[in-house]
């Protein structure tokens, strides 16, 4: 049962990538666009289509929910794998490149929150 | 002596899990002994493993951090973009689709924002910095964008390696700086519900800084951010070496 969820979420992960290398072959960039977040909409779907028809059983659940906590661990072990050496020492140009529009970028967050229509927290959300 | 090593060289992964896990146990102690919690446990994991990848690209000289020590060579596989990507969809499971679909709008708007406006920041800023051609201004500029964006768009457009490299730079020192930055700041802005971290992952983009940033903050907004923060890439590599080029090329004039 555990491996059911494991291969819906490898299903939807490499459909997802798919579509997104795709996209970016039919846009002509080298890059896959948004291939995760085809792949996370695909799950969406799929969890409430077979929870509809009560066939998302508790143990295909944890197989992803698995996955999920593993989650930090894993950005922990890519954090370990960046190139720290060459930012903390490139020079001033890139410094300043990777640094002032983040900074400058941020003062758009309360802009485009405001923007969208009020939605209202889920329920899961309070606790 | 070298058995040992051979031992785990061929059990990698394995030893990435042990190695992190441990890593984990001393950064939750650390966070309940020397700030009572205030620190999330995961946010110094995340520091510690950015210190290790730092003291691994300085013993090695290479650029894969902790993972070009032989015997660390798992976390490769652990922190490569496969299982992260896999992890990260898998935390869409519980996701509210209502609030997807009401933040849609603001997130394609803070996707284009965030590509725009950071290209063109970081093109004002090379171009501040002396160059003056319109390849190397486009390519610090995408850099600026993800350090993905950066060096596609220089193969684009014909950038030289150092310009490519310094795009490079600018993209590891935003993950980074977005790594560290956001759960310092996610008070001040606001960044404590699932739209507000939808739209941070849009305007930020760099899909390794916001996932670890918002895991940092906290775990529930990681798939919302996560979510439009992968359209990012793939927008700036689109737009960066096109359109964006040809306005450059025709603001410079060469």
């Amino acid at each position: 049962m555990l491996i059911r969820g494991v291969a819906l979420l490898a299903g939807c992960y490499l459909t997802g990538q798919l579509l997104g290398e795709t996209l970016g072959r039919l846009l002509h960039t080298n890059a896959n666009i948004g291939g995760v977040g085809f792949a996370m909409l695909l799950l969406i779907f799929a969890q409430n289509w077979l929870e509809k028809r009560d066939r998302f059983l508790p143990q295909m659940q944890s197989g992803i929910l698995f996955w999920s906590n593993l989650y930090i661990p894993v950005i922990v072990a890519m954090s370990a794998t960046q190139n720290v050496r060459v930012a903390l020492s490139s020079g001033f140009t890139a410094l300043l490149a990777g640094v002032v529009p983040v900074a400058l970028c941020l003062l758009f967050l309360p802009l485009l929150s405001a923007a969208k229509p009020p939605v209202e927290t889920p329920t899961e959300w309070t606790t | 002596m070298d058995y040992i090593t051979t031992l785990l060289v061929k059990n990698g992964l394995i030893v990435a899990f042990l190695v992190t896990g441990l890593l984990m146990v001393v950064s939750d102690e650390l966070s309940r002994k020397l700030t009572r919690s205030k620190i999330p446990g995961s946010a110094i994991a995340i520091f510690l493993g950015l210190s290790m990848a730092y003291v691994g690209g300085l013993l090695t000289g290479g650029s894969k951090g902790i993972a070009d020590i032989k015997a660390l060579s798992g976390f490769e596989l652990m922190g490569g973009s496969m299982l992260r990507d896999f992890a990260i969809v898998s935390t869409a499971l519980g996701v509210s689709f209502a609030v997807v679909r009401k933040t849609g709008m603001a997130g394609v708007l803070s996707l284009l924002i965030g590509v725009v406006f950071t290209f063109s920041c970081g093109a004002v800023i090379a171009y501040l910095m002396g160059y003056s051609d319109a390849k190397s201004i486009v390519t610090i500029g995408a850099g600026a964008c993800t350090f993905i964006v950066g060096p596609v768009t220089g193969a684009a457009v014909g950038a030289s390696s150092d310009v490519i490299a310094n795009s490079i730079a600018a993209g590891l020192v935003k993950s980074i700086l977005v790594t560290i930055g956001t759960p310092l700041i996610a008070r001040s802005i606001g960044l404590n519900n699932p739209s507000t971290a939808m739209i941070f992952g849009g305007l930020m983009g760099t899909t390794s800084g916001v996932a670890a940033g918002l895991a940092a903050t906290d775990p529930k907004l990681v798939p919302y951010g996560a979510m439009t923060a992968t359209f990012y890439t793939g927008l700036g590599c689109l737009l960066c070496p096109s359109v964006l080029y040809l306005l450059v090329a025709a603001l410079v004039g060469h």
